[in-house]
């Protein structure tokens, strides 16, 4: 049930961190982000598309991630 | 259909802002001291104009501002520090994953840096290089994508630092949303990169932007772009703020549009507008890097900046600088203030010396003026169709003071029977390695400076001179630390008499090449 930012491709931008609805998104000590699997909710009920995806520079970086089911609407 | 809609967009936006705020724009272009009643307005505007050119209170702003006056680049520098990474659009000529030390283009940054940490560098830097004169937040994204980060970091400077102009370098999709918060910073130099109003060619440059939530693709999201952009710079010269458009050039996409998008700026009340040219290599990644899209020749450049100059005075001294540069523009010194080396530094901000220091600039400034002056009298009289070009290599302080073999970039002057210009600038490697030249760095330099008749040095050795004078280009080295203008003024006095005479024949000099991927002073450090 979330998404996933793929640590190679990140450049630590931060451009996620303040779009996410969940404040599921954090930085590491390296400064690369990351996003909390329990928080994020794929922005299902807040936006159209995954604030994530939408604003990363880099693509194929923010990705769901297949160790989660995919969320569900409560 | 959405085509059709999307192309006439652009003039449209003249329409539907109707002629009340024409005519606020043009009262409003005036009074910043650039008309949009064609050639008159031209003189007193842009980045040659002296003080005796332009209106007091906008003088005021420019005088020491290297960015905004090419007189002030001479002497004063400027500082960018890198606290806004995140950015809201994509750009086919930027690849935000690409850092080198050695590279020097917009967008490129070796560390982020928190608000404090600015601040920090800031007064670091400002204790060590008291002709630093201007604070800039330009990237390595967009900072009003980092509205936060941004503000915090000019209300620290604002405090410690009081003396420091602040501006910022933005794409224009979240101005609109910006312009108050700018004002009430006084923020009173805002770059806006504009590159087209035609949503169709916009397209060709921004795959996306991010706005309002959503990312837009192609046409549409152009569209909002340019909207935004044209917007946003109505606010700024509503408020008195001066705006200076930043177009990068890329033939074949929007060179022949970048003419259009100099009269919608001017129309808008845009102080100066520079066009860049698209630096493009496959080694930088960028999309335009691996389609092979080219950048413009110097001579193309040249031509669309003069085309441009009927309407409006150009900039064509920028140095499409780091996000993080330190120096002169023709200079970076980023890599001696590395977090790790300003955390250690011991900093003792003394606005009383920076005074002072900026007091002997300014008297450095005036002999540069009054002996170009003088020597112009030289030409009084003199009729000519001749012009041409020379390069100068200068550290600074308008003079003809580097040696030819450690010059890192030669800049270069038009002359003619109307004075001596500054037209431009080429970037050139370090022909000089530990002492001994190599053949190959002289062949790029000739390369570069090839549409020049004469290379202005300090400084030469017998081989290059040689290969110079082979290449047709004349080293001359008579005027080793003096004025630039002056020496270039002389120099063409005396080559119009000697044409004169017949002792030489003027000929046409070709083209020459922009240096793509240009190399910065890190190993300075």
């Amino acid at each position: 049930m979330a998404y996933k930012i793929v640590k190679d491709n990140c450049t630590g931008c931060s451009a996620c961190e303040p779009e996410c609805p969940n404040q599921a998104i954090s930085e590491t000590k390296d400064g690369l982000f990351v996003i909390d699997p329990a928080k994020c909710t794929e922005c299902i009920g807040h936006h159209d598309e995954a604030q994530c995806v939408a604003v990363c520079p880099i693509d194929d970086t923010c990705i769901i991630d297949d160790n989660y089911p995919r969320y569900q609407a409560a | 259909m959405q085509t059709v809609q999307h192309q006439s967009g652009a003039e449209g936006v003249d329409t539907h802002a109707g002629a009340d705020v024409d005519e606020i724009m043009q009262k409003v272009a005036e009074h910043k001291g650039c008309g949009t009643s064609g050639g008159s307005g031209k003189a007193s505007c842009g980045s040659g104009a002296g003080e005796n050119d332009l209106p007091p209170e906008i003088w005021e702003k420019v005088k020491n501002h290297p960015c905004y006056s090419e007189e002030a680049h001479h002497h004063y520098a400027r500082m960018h520090v890198a606290v806004a990474p995140a950015c809201n659009i994509q750009c086919n000529y930027c690849n935000r994953k690409y850092d080198c030390a050695n590279e020097s283009r917009p967008g490129v940054v070796s560390e982020k840096l928190t608000p404090e940490q600015a601040a920090k560098k800031v007064l670091a830097v400002a204790s060590t290089i008291p002709q630093m004169t201007v604070l800039g937040i330009a990237g390595p994204g967009d900072p009003l994508a980092n509205p936060e980060k941004t503000f915090k970091t000019f209300e620290l400077i604002a405090k410690t630092a009081p003396d420091i102009k602040l501006c910022v370098s933005t794409n224009g999709l979240a101005l609109p949303d910006h312009v108050e918060q700018l004002s009430k910073y006084n923020i009173d130099h805002v770059t806006i990169t504009i590159n087209m109003i035609d949503p169709e060619v916009g397209a060709k440059i921004y795959p996306w932007i991010y706005y309002k939530k959503k990312r837009y693709h192609g046409v549409e999201a152009a569209k909002i772009l340019t909207d935004r952009q044209l917007q946003g710079l109505e606010m700024l010269t509503e408020r008195g703020i001066l705006s200076k458009i930043n177009s990068v050039m890329i033939p074949g996409i929007n060179d022949q549009h970048l003419v259009e998008v100099n009269k919608a700026v001017k129309s808008r009340g845009a102080f100066l507008h520079n066009i860049m040219p698209l630096i493009s290599a496959p080694e930088h990644g960028t999309v335009f890097g691996l389609t092979g899209q080219r950048g413009p020749t110097a001579q193309e450049l040249k031509a669309l900046q003069d085309s441009c100059e009927g309407e409006m005075n150009m900039m064509r001294h920028c140095r499409q600088c780091r996000a993080d540069a330190v120096g002169l523009l023709g200079e970076d010194r980023s890599a001696e203030f590395t977090t790790d080396k300003i955390m250690e530094m011991e900093v003792s901000y003394d606005l009383e010396s920076r005074k002072a220091y900026q007091a002997a600039v300014e008297k450095e400034r005036d002999a540069v003026v009054a002996a170009k002056k003088a020597e112009m009298e030289s030409l009084a009289g003199e009729h000519s169709d001749i012009k041409m070009l020379i390069a100068v290599a200068t550290k600074g302080g308008g003079k003809v003071n580097e040696h030819f073999g450690h010059a890192k970039e030669f800049q270069v002057y038009e002359l003619s029977t109307a004075g001596a210009k500054f037209v431009g600038h080429r970037r050139v490697d370090l022909y000089c390695q530990g002492g001994y030249g190599e053949e190959d760095s002289l062949a790029t330099i000739i390369r570069a400076i090839n549409d020049c008749h004469a290379v202005f040095v300090a400084k030469i050795g017998g081989c290059p001179k040689n290969d110079l004078k082979a290449a047709g280009i004349d080293p001359v080295d008579q005027f080793a630390g003096e004025f630039i203008e002056q020496s270039a003024i002389a120099y063409f006095k005396d080559y119009l008499d000697k044409v004169k005479s017949g002792e030489v024949e003027h000929v046409e000099r070709g083209d020459a090449q922009i240096r793509q991927g240009a190399l910065t002073s890190a190993e300075a450090a």
